[in-house]
């Protein structure tokens, strides 16, 4: 057997080769084939509905969830959705590169702007009133094998006139009283407030962050307190939810900041989040987790932290309630 | 046979000859392997953000850790290929771990511990494999086509980067974001490459000598003049070598283009070696291959240059992409030739693992000590900073080669 292997290498080599391929392209075959369906006719989303990214299958559906339990899946593909007013965003896979993109959309996703993503879609935010579409992407995949390296774009669109503004890492940044100008500046997880003017933001530079609050005509921001991530106004506007941790070896929670006492509240069963959280409702916070190790949720809890997060909706993210 | 590369002087050698089958098989070879590990690359950023849901920028700061830790085993694996004067089976285990990690990927789950595992096992393959590889391409080469041979080589590993990426896009949109497709044709590309390793590349295993290798004549290397010189100035020169994730992310910024150029910006540098690194190889033989790699340099000090042109547009663009691409052209698979010019064939593995260690690790600590300079001053600082001390280790380098 082994002189006849030895013998016949090429041969041998050459069917090796041809086994792989059509074992690979099999599966491949076999996969595209079992692609979930979309619904047909599917009823336009109501107020109450929650609506998610399904990652069931890897098709990366937007997916309503009706108040009765009821699913429909809509033929839109995104890494990140997200909803609001008469506005929809979704960053999705743009071309070669792999390159994304954030699709501006109406309501019944016609596409009204499209603006090419520096890196990997990562945050994505509408204001109330639909007029401020924010968004955040890592940059370059590879610069995270790079000590030192993070780095992240946000920019944000302004529907009213029209506007883009590609990245905000330009507007004058004060922190601590002192104006903050290293070139290692960067944003992250913008959340607009009902002004459409006001906003709050992660400023980070030389490994620490900041929850900053801006103003996006002035191109100015402040800080504001040390160690915030990802804040999320709540629909009153007198709530941030950002996630947090003591330092960077610890998990994040999601915590909930009071802005008229200033007190924070860090939300129990929330250890491991890496998400900007969507406020359902006045009193309920959603974000996707990893859930134990093998499956990832959209988890709900409540905003005052009377009880832990629960999962909601399994194989889900970018979780958003229309109003 | 081939010990050395010693030319008589004034006459121009022959390098007309076509290259050993071996150099394209291993061409082959690395371009098959490439193709997998970048589509795991290019997927992995969406794998962990959105299908596992995890924190991405903790990996990131394994990976460097794992980068750094398997630049000692490439020193192992080239130990070892000489001790056992062996390369390809060296080699074939560093692809064999390489390959089997992509089907253990989707099997970790969000385990950190998991994912951060399989991908320090991919990296060990990685390292392993590097030095033997390059010690089959020099031992089956003639002396004098050592650059074209390399050129060959690292143009077809590049091909293979660039096409992974465009798989990985292919499956995404046609497939969706599920790990399966993905991790399973990443590895059918690797397991072809091991098929093309085992069937075509042939160990010349009569011209390695069959003198077992101590521990002390590899150490011994670096009591040879020219070889700790090479090794020194390889370092020195990798210490003002930042990664190319900070050229393209100050490129962009300081040159003012559209940031949604940005995911481009590593496609134009690999383009340039992809064109670049053969014709660039046989002209280093012709010239001399430390000239080249000395050149190499000077047109990294072009790129950083184009860094302090704000608002160069894409002007500065091109000529910053096309120097650094250039760069990589006339340094990195030269280097590899012109220490195989006069590292021992016994010890070639050996030799070749202990200056591109030193390289590594010399660029890793750039990067960090780039990263920190980046925080702590204004951006044109930084660069100026860096291309000052790239001039300056610039001309301590040509000192050091003179004084030869």
């Amino acid at each position: 057997m082994k002189t006849w292997v030895s013998g016949h290498r090429v041969l041998v080599g050459v069917a090796a080769i041809v086994l792989l391929v059509l074992g690979g392209g099999g599966y491949v075959a076999w996969t595209a084939v079992k692609q979930p369906a979309v619904t047909e006719n599917a009823p336009t989303p109501v107020a109450g509905d929650v609506m998610y990214i399904d990652l069931d299958g890897g098709q990366d559906r937007v997916t309503t969830r009706a108040a009765d339990g009821q699913r429909t899946v809509s033929a839109l593909r995104c890494q990140r959705f997200y909803r609001s007013g008469k506005t929809s965003v979704c960053l999705r896979l743009a071309g070669p590169g792999p390159a994304y993109e954030a699709a501006v959309m109406t309501n019944d996703n016609t596409v009204v702007k499209t603006v090419p993503l520096p890196g990997i879609p990562s945050r994505a935010r509408v204001s109330a009133s639909g007029d401020i579409v924010s968004w955040t992407s890592f940059v370059t995949g590879d610069s995270y094998a790079v000590p030192g390296g993070f780095s992240t774009r946000t920019g944000f669109f302004d529907l009213r006139s029209g506007e883009v503004t590609e990245s905000i890492e330009h507007f004058d940044a004060t922190v601590n009283n002192r104006p903050m100008k290293a070139a290692d500046v960067n944003y992250w997880g913008i959340t607009v407030a009902s002004d459409d003017r006001t906003f709050y933001a992660t400023l980070a530079s030389g490994g620490l962050n900041w929850l900053v609050k801006g103003d996006l005509k002035a191109r100015t921001v402040r800080g504001v307190r040390q160690n915030a991530e990802c804040p999320s106004l709540s629909p009153d506007g007198t709530k941030v939810a950002y996630k947090k941790r003591p330092t960077p070896l610890d998990k994040w929670s999601l915590v909930v900041l009071d802005l008229g006492t200033n007190r924070e509240t860090t939300l129990p069963g929330t250890a491991g989040i890496d998400d900007q959280a969507a406020w359902i409702d006045q009193h309920t916070l959603a974000f996707g987790m990893a859930k134990q190790e093998q499956r990832t949720a959209v988890y709900f809890v409540p905003a005052d932290g009377s009880t832990a997060a629960r999962p909601e909706i399994d194989n889900a993210a970018s979780p958003v309630s229309v109003k | 046979m081939y010990v050395a590369s010693t030319r008589s002087p004034g006459r121009t050698p022959r390098v007309s000859g076509r290259l050993p089958g071996t150099v394209f098989a291993l061409g082959t070879v690395s371009l098959l392997t490439d193709i997998s590990a970048e589509m795991v690359t290019a997927f992995l950023p969406v794998y962990l953000i959105y299908t596992l849901q995890m924190s991405y920028v903790q990996f990131g700061l394994l990976d460097g850790l794992y980068t750094g830790a398997t630049a000692i085993l490439r020193l192992v694996g080239g130990y070892v290929s000489d001790r056992t004067s062996r390369p390809k089976r060296v080699a074939l285990v560093g692809y064999g771990l390489s390959a089997v990690t992509k089907l253990v990927f989707p099997l970790a789950g969000t385990s950190g511990a998991g994912i951060g595992g399989v991908l320090a096992v991919d990296r060990a393959g990685k390292g392993i494999r590097t030095a033997p590889r390059d010690a089959l391409i020099s031992l089956a080469t003639p002396p004098d086509q050592l650059g074209a041979a390399f050129g060959v080589h690292r143009a077809m590993d590049t091909v293979g980067a660039l096409l992974g990426p465009l798989l990985t896009f292919l499956i995404l949109y046609q497939l969706g974001s599920a790990a399966g497709p993905v991790f399973v044709v990443s590895f059918v590309f690797a397991a072809i490459g091991i098929v093309v390793l085992l069937t075509f590349v042939r160990e010349r295993g009569g011209r390695v000598q069959r003198k077992r290798v101590s521990p002390k004549a590899g150490l011994g290397l670096l009591r040879d003049a020219k070889f700790r010189r090479a090794t020194i100035a390889a370092a020195l020169l990798g210490l003002v070598t930042i990664s190319d994730a900070f050229v393209f992310v100050v490129l962009q910024k300081v040159s003012d283009i559209p940031v949604g150029f940005l995911p481009l910006l590593p496609l134009g540098t690999a383009a340039v070696f992809l064109l670049a690194a053969a014709p660039i190889g046989r002209m280093a033989d012709r010239l001399g291959r430390w000239k080249v790699f000395f050149a190499g340099h000077v047109l990294l000090l072009v790129t950083y240059a184009m860094l302090l042109v704000p608002g160069g547009g894409f002007t500065a663009m091109a000529v910053a992409l096309a120097a650094h691409g250039l760069f990589y052209a006339c340094t990195d698979g030269v280097l590899s030739a012109y220490a195989s010019g006069f590292v021992p064939a016994g010890l070639r593995a050996t030799g070749l693992a202990t200056i591109q260690t030193g390289q590594a690790l010399t660029r890793m600590v750039s990067s960090v000590v780039f990263g920190v300079m980046l925080a702590a001053m204004a951006m044109s600082t930084a660069v100026v900073a860096l291309a000052a001390v790239l001039v300056v280790a610039l001309v301590v380098v040509a000192f050091l080669v003179r004084s030869a």
